[in-house]
């Protein structure tokens, strides 16, 4: 009897295994644990009303998500059919041959112009200006500011701060105008500060919020093409954006020496800081009246130029990729192919995603659905990225080394710091062989 | 099929009641433990130890090339590897005195007749049992400048335990010190109760002081005890790593371990990390060794 019943239950559990290996294709995306990774599952439970085939968007804490990545991709593993991955990381995902290389895909598709040119630039193509494409731009990111507009539009903090600085206090339009505000603000016994920076040094926080300054004064990492440092990273302009930054340290609320993305939001939220830096990713929470009490009065604005007028900002981001190791690429293909649909683009922009399509960005549905959404669409055709060389997280190590001590504990001077880092850098290229 | 492979096995109820034999001990519990060993202590050392000769990258597809002793000589140049082991020893140095101090003090005001003595025991030993993450995420919240309530206990206002970067890693020790006096206290304790009563009648009869019974009857009977634990910290301490990756990312806190992880898991310098790992396994065998034969000459004594 018994063993009638075991054979039973095994039959139909081998004509079940049968039956879903047959009919039901599935795929899964590897992205971080954060809203954009949830505003996606949405989208793809979509496609798999569309389609049939069950896409499972599986996530990481930020914390970990290179780590696993890069451990799933030395393995070569089939976990992953897709993955969301950082642009930083193009250089030694392609190298290795842990992505597949969709030029051919981003030509018949025409996604050069498809997609917004800077998300092109950063999170598809590697070596930089090689046309060759390792991913399709999926979530555009970029450092923008979150500000109190019921302070700025208090009637009285507007009146005390022209008396004081000789113009209207509104959202600042150069790095200038943002210290005057943070240092206007900054008001420890009220309990309330200037600003909100980020300073955590363990991956690449702190490089993000100087780059911020970095960009907008001029000053660049170094020569793309020969990968000289010496003389961009350490120029006057370079020196005058880390003094810069350094100085907005001296606004930002106690202990705020290892602060990212999850500070910052709460520097809004808790009504601690006037403004504060982060990724545009962050700000669909601060408008949430569940999770921030000042939702209504809250503004933003794009990262403000420098003294030359130059105005950038630090590209945050990532692109979608098929992954080397993956059983489902031809899957992994049509998924992309839908995916970059302007109607799919135009969902998943309406669902909280960032998209990077041109036409999206720049339909004036999309300028005016949300408060942020115009201070977005004006940083996503001037943004620049860190280097995207395989060995980037070496670069970042040395350069959080070097400018953090400066930054937080005022070691040193700004022109020290940066030699050093031009010195650390020189030695990192000519290590791994791209200077001669 | 099923039902055959249901049916009782011949040998299991004569170990029952005979109990095992030395041969059975052995293949139940000493082969399968040296196999677990070898497959997965001894030959990743082995293996790990040829990389650190290598320039090897795990994050790319490249062979591995020989380098010879390029990785630990760079390692050994290396300022910023060298203040790594700085923050380390001192961090070694600071908690584990004090985890001594407070565990053995502890333990001397328990080694009596107390009443509740046994709950208030397990009571002091909550914090070694909790995850190192979680006490370093509420530490964390216990020491915010804005609103956690050590400052506001001290009256401190807004200081800045872990963003001031001489004061943080001092501040990771005080919550390593927190965490592990109770294990110290554990052994310590241990030792206390196994001192002989009629030691200290006879101390007494003699008149001797209680300084002098401390340091002659207590301290060298329990130093073995302790010297194990004191072995036993340091040994945790040095490899610290969970404590300090949540509390701060100050420079001045990052001790060798949190370098190491860096190296090897976001840097992907496979071969440079397996030459610091061993630098560091060669440091740690190195003071172990030197607590190991001062712990011998004090059971001597």
């Amino acid at each position: 009897m018994r063993s009638n019943v075991v054979g039973v239950l095994a039959g139909i559990g081998f004509s079940a295994l049968a039956s879903s290996a047959a009919y039901a294709q599935e795929l899964t995306i590897f992205w971080a644990e954060w809203d954009p990774a949830n505003y996606l599952q949405e989208l793809v439970n979509e496609y798999e009303a569309e389609t049939g085939v069950v896409v499972t968007v599986e996530t990481t804490p930020w914390s970990d998500f290179q780590t696993k990545a890069f451990t799933e991709f030395n393995a070569q593993g089939t976990a992953y059919d897709l993955i969301v991955g950082d642009s930083q990381w193009l250089g030694a995902a392609s190298e290795a041959g842990h992505y597949v290389d969709l030029t051919d895909f981003f030509n018949e598709n025409n996604l050069g112009e498809v997609m917004a040119p800077a998300t092109v630039k950063y999170y598809a193509e590697y070596p930089g200006n090689s046309g060759r494409y390792w991913a399709v731009p999926a979530e555009g990111d970029a450092v923008g500011w979150s500000y109190r507009k019921d302070w700025f539009e208090d009637p009285a903090e507007m009146a005390a701060f022209k008396a004081k600085y000789g113009y209207d206090l509104a959202p600042p339009v150069d790095w200038q105008q943002l210290r005057d505000i943070a240092e206007f603000f900054n008001r420890p016994d009220e309990g309330r500060y200037g600003i909100a920076i980020y300073t955590d040094n363990s991956y690449d926080a702190m490089a993000m919020g100087f780059e911020n300054a970095l960009f907008s004064f001029g000053g660049e990492l170094g020569n793309p093409e020969t990968y000289v440092v010496d003389g961009f990273i350490n120029s006057p302009q370079a020196v005058a954006a880390l003094e810069a930054y350094r100085e907005l340290y001296g606004f930002t609320p106690p202990g705020w020496a290892k602060t990212f993305f999850v500070e910052n939001n709460q520097a809004i939220t808790e009504g601690l800081a006037a403004m504060s830096m982060n990724y545009f990713a962050f700000f669909p929470a601060l408008l949430n009246e569940s999770t921030n009490p000042h939702a209504a009065s809250t503004g933003f604005f794009a990262n403000p130029a420098g003294p030359g007028g130059d105005q950038f900002a630090a590209l945050g981001g990532q692109g979608i990729s098929i992954v080397s190791y993956s059983q489902n690429q031809e899957a992994a293909y049509d998924f992309l192919r839908w995916f970059i649909k302007d109607e799919t683009q135009k969902r998943w922009a309406e669902l909280g995603g960032y998209t990077a399509s041109a036409a999206v960005l720049e339909s004036q549905e999309f300028r005016t659905a949300t408060p942020y959404n115009e201070a977005f669409y004006q940083t996503m055709f001037r943004v620049k990225d860190f280097w995207a060389v395989p060995e980037y997280a070496e670069l970042l190590g040395q350069l959080n080394n070097r400018i953090y001590p400066y930054i937080v504990g005022g070691e040193g001077t700004a022109q020290e710091v940066l030699d050093a880092l031009a010195g650390d850098w020189t030695e990192t290229f000519t290590k791994y062989g791209r200077i001669q | 099929m099923a039902t055959q492979s249901l049916a009782p096995s011949g040998p299991a109820p004569r170990i029952r009641s005979k109990g095992m034999s030395d041969l059975a001990i052995r293949n139940l519990f000493i082969i399968p433990t040296i196999v677990f060993l070898i497959v997965f202590n001894i030959f990743p050392l082995i293996y790990s130890l040829g990389y650190s000769f290598t320039d090897f990258r795990a994050s790319t597809n490249a062979p591995a090339n020989f380098v010879g002793l390029d990785n630990y000589r760079n390692l050994l140049a290396d300022e910023f590897i060298w203040r790594n082991f700085t923050i380390t020893a001192k961090y070694v140095i600071v908690s584990v005195t004090g985890q001594v101090i407070v565990g053995f003090g502890v333990a001397m005001l328990l080694n009596r007749d107390i009443p509740f003595k046994g709950l208030l025991t397990t009571l002091l030993l909550l914090p070694m049992m909790l995850s190192m993450a979680v006490v370093g995420l509420f530490w964390k919240l216990l020491y915010d400048p804005s609103f956690g309530i050590i400052n506001y206990a001290l009256g401190l206002g807004t200081f800045e335990w872990l963003a001031d970067p001489d004061v943080a890693l001092y501040a990771i020790a005080l919550v390593d010190i927190w965490m592990w006096s109770p294990f110290v206290m554990l052994l310590s304790l241990a030792g206390l109760s196994a001192v002989p009563k009629h030691l200290y009648e006879a101390a007494a009869i003699d008149r001797a002081s209680p300084l002098y019974t401390f340091f002659r009857i207590t301290m060298p009977l329990v130093a073995p005890i302790l010297m194990i634990a004191i072995i036993f910290r340091t040994m945790e301490a040095f490899k610290t790593f969970d404590l300090a990756y949540i509390l701060a990312s100050q420079p001045t806190t990052e001790v060798i371990s949190i370098r190491l992880y860096k190296m090897a898991f976001q840097e992907w310098q496979t071969g440079m990390s397996c030459a610091l790992a061993y630098i560091v396994l060669i440091m740690v065998l190195a003071i172990t060794n030197i607590y190991i034969k001062y712990l011998n000459k004090v059971k001597a004594r």
